[in-house]
């Protein structure tokens, strides 16, 4: 057993009990934050706050909500909405929060790409964090899901029926996740489990060790420079702070990272207060009904170009279906972002402006994300400008997994050989 | 406490492992039966429906296992179909399951057709795939021919009949 000895203050008391302190030089004071970012590198945080809101608000929802399929709709449209005070606002504030997650989470993960922040030692903070993206799409669409509406009661039948694709026991495992023939109460109630238990312990482990992967590799920078962290350390310690090219997370990027925090906490705020409506589909304050689909159905805007390449292909190849050649697209455009580490076959750690290939590179994945999101919002049916949307679906399908998969590998090649 | 003897700490790890291994596999296999539809659910897979009543060209709906069955008594100049009618006292019928068989949307019927908005796709009259990414026809729901009754739920000569030629 350590030595204890008669402590001298509260303080010291714990940190003889808890090592207080050296746990505070790791995880702030002495972890060290290159002095060359940018507020793009403030989205960690900005996220954090957020799980922290969808957590609280969560548990204020969870007090009234009734996972039951004959009360779900009237315990949210009517419990939480109407008699419960201010139940609008963690309802509001939980939806809200929800969406631009994953407008942060992009923006977050684009700006990892841009600086290609994602390979040299940091694949793991890559992969923990595209493992993420995907868990929290699994805990947006069961919370999407839960007030039982007629938008919630389709997406679950159309995502539990993606599992149908599944070879051979396709059928037998959709009947299994809904618990029933149809979606109905068994399914609703389990992913009410998955909703509020099972998903957001895995997803704070995740976090945690999202947070850990960086550790060692620390944070990329503007330019990509490679720095040596202790070296940098020593000389921010030793008295050298204008020399040194870094800072310690507290209280050097941590207070501006609040002030970020807070402009985007005024932001949050008036979309909450003033423009809640478009994280609520209209057609989900209609009661869920198993026997009439919605004329139009499409998930919420951050799912829409993965739905677009899901709905891309139209014909048969040989013995493969269209809808599984859609389904195999899908599943692919869900985990592509993860292999980039592998896929760029360069060891350039610098920003995408200083190669003008990767640079295009970039604009174009962007560009085509936006338009599969605008298509996948869009009617099957109709067309533009005389050209049937599925048509263009099929194209800009194509185009993603093409800049993933060829071009990606063939530019970053370029570029080694170039240099 | 000595660990020089590393022989017995090992076979004390292995039975360990073993005894973890089959908990471990049994834990898997009540979690998958806890996830399995309840003996309630399915006791009520069955439903029958009296199909004398039906009008000519006139889709009729139903439930069954809370899915929307299509029951049309096809008219005269109706296609035939043979590999997919259901033919109850004379008269033919398309009989399936009214969730398309891309993703599970439900196809309206309109004009001779069904058509499901989700993502375009074409069945016709019949239930066969016509347009768009359903891999198949609409599927037919296993039933038995009961005089003019029909009984969903339960399978038949007939029924395999049509499951081998769709
Ligand atoms: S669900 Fe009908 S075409 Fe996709």
């Amino acid at each position: 057993m350590a030595n204890i000895k008669k402590s001298t203050s509260l303080g010291d008391w714990f940190d003889q009990r808890l090592a207080v302190k050296k746990f505070w030089n790791v995880m702030a004071a002495e972890y060290w934050i290159p002095k060359n970012i940018s507020f793009l590198w403030a989205m960690g945080v900005i996220l954090l706050a957020l799980f922290v809101i969808l957590f609280v608000s969560g548990l204020m929802l969870v007090m009234y909500y009734k996972p039951d399929a004959k009360l779900a709709f009237d315990s949210v449209n009517y419990t939480i909405m109407q008699e419960v005070e201010y139940g609008w606002l963690w309802r509001h504030m939980h939806g809200i929060a929800a969406s631009i997650t994953f407008l942060i989470i992009y923006i977050h993960t684009f700006t990892g790409i841009y600086y290609r922040s994602y390979k040299n030692g940091r694949e793991m903070i890559w992969v923990s964090g595209i493992l993420l993206f995907i868990i929290f799409s699994a805990e947006a669409f069961s919370g999407y899901m839960l007030p039982w509406g007629q938008m919630s009661y389709w997406a679950a039948q159309v995502i539990t029926q993606l599992f149908g694709g599944v070879p051979i026991i396709g059928d037998a495992l959709v009947e299994w996740i809904r618990g029933d023939y149809a979606v109905s109460d068994p399914t609703l109630t389990r992913f009410y489990m998955l909703h509020v238990c099972l998903l957001p312990i895995v997803i704070i482990a995740v976090i945690a060790f999202h947070f850990y992967s960086l550790r060692f590799p620390h944070v990329n920078n503007l330019d990509g420079e490679e720095i040596d962290f202790d070296l940098e350390g020593e000389k921010y310690l030793s008295g050298k702070v204008k020399e040194s090219k870094v800072i310690p997370f507290w209280p050097g990027f941590l207070a501006k990272d609040f002030f970020y925090v807070s402009i985007f906490m005024i932001f949050f705020f008036y979309l909450v207060g003033f423009n809640y409506n478009f994280a609520m589909d209209p057609i989900n304050f209609e009661p869920a009904n198993s026997l009439k689909t919605p004329t139009h159905i499409y998930p919420e805007w951050y799912f829409l170009w993965q739905y677009e390449i899901l709905r891309g292909f139209f014909f048969d190849i040989g013995p493969l279906k269209a809808s599984d050649i859609g389904l195999i697209a899908f599943s692919f455009a869900g985990v592509s972002l993860g292999l980039l580490p592998w896929l760029d076959r360069s060891d350039v750690v610098a920003p995408a402006h200083k190669n003008r290939g990767f640079f295009i590179w970039f604009w174009v994945l962007l560009v085509d994300m936006i338009l599969l999101s605008i298509f996948g919002k869009l009617p099957a049916d109709g067309s533009i400008m005389g050209i049937n949307n599925t048509y263009i679906g099929f194209v800009l399908s194509i185009l993603y997994i093409g800049l993933i998969v060829v071009f990606l590998p063939l530019i970053t090649i370029l570029e080694r050989k170039g240099r | 406490m000595s660990l020089e003897n590393s022989e017995r700490r090992k076979f004390i790890g292995a039975s360990f492992s073993a005894v973890a291994a089959v908990g471990g596999f049994f834990s898997l296999v009540a979690m998958k039966k806890t996830w399995d539809p309840l003996p309630s659910v399915k006791a009520a897979g069955f439903t029958t429906v009296d199909l004398s009543p039906l009008k000519e060209g006139e889709l009729h709906q139903i439930t069954w296992r809370k899915k929307p069955i299509f029951i049309l008594k096809k008219t005269a100049d109706m296609k035939a179909d043979d590999n997919r009618d259901v033919i109850v006292d004379g008269a033919r019928y398309t009989v399936c399951i009214g969730l398309c068989t891309h993703l599970g949307c439900i196809p309206s019927y309109k004009s001779g057709q069904f058509i499901c908005a989700c993502h375009g796709g074409i069945f016709d009259i019949s239930g066969n795939a016509v347009f768009g990414p359903p891999p198949r026809g609409l599927d037919i729901p296993p039933f038995k021919i009961d005089g003019t009754k029909l009984v969903l739920g339960e399978t038949s000569p007939e029924f395999e009949k049509l499951v081998k030629k769709a």
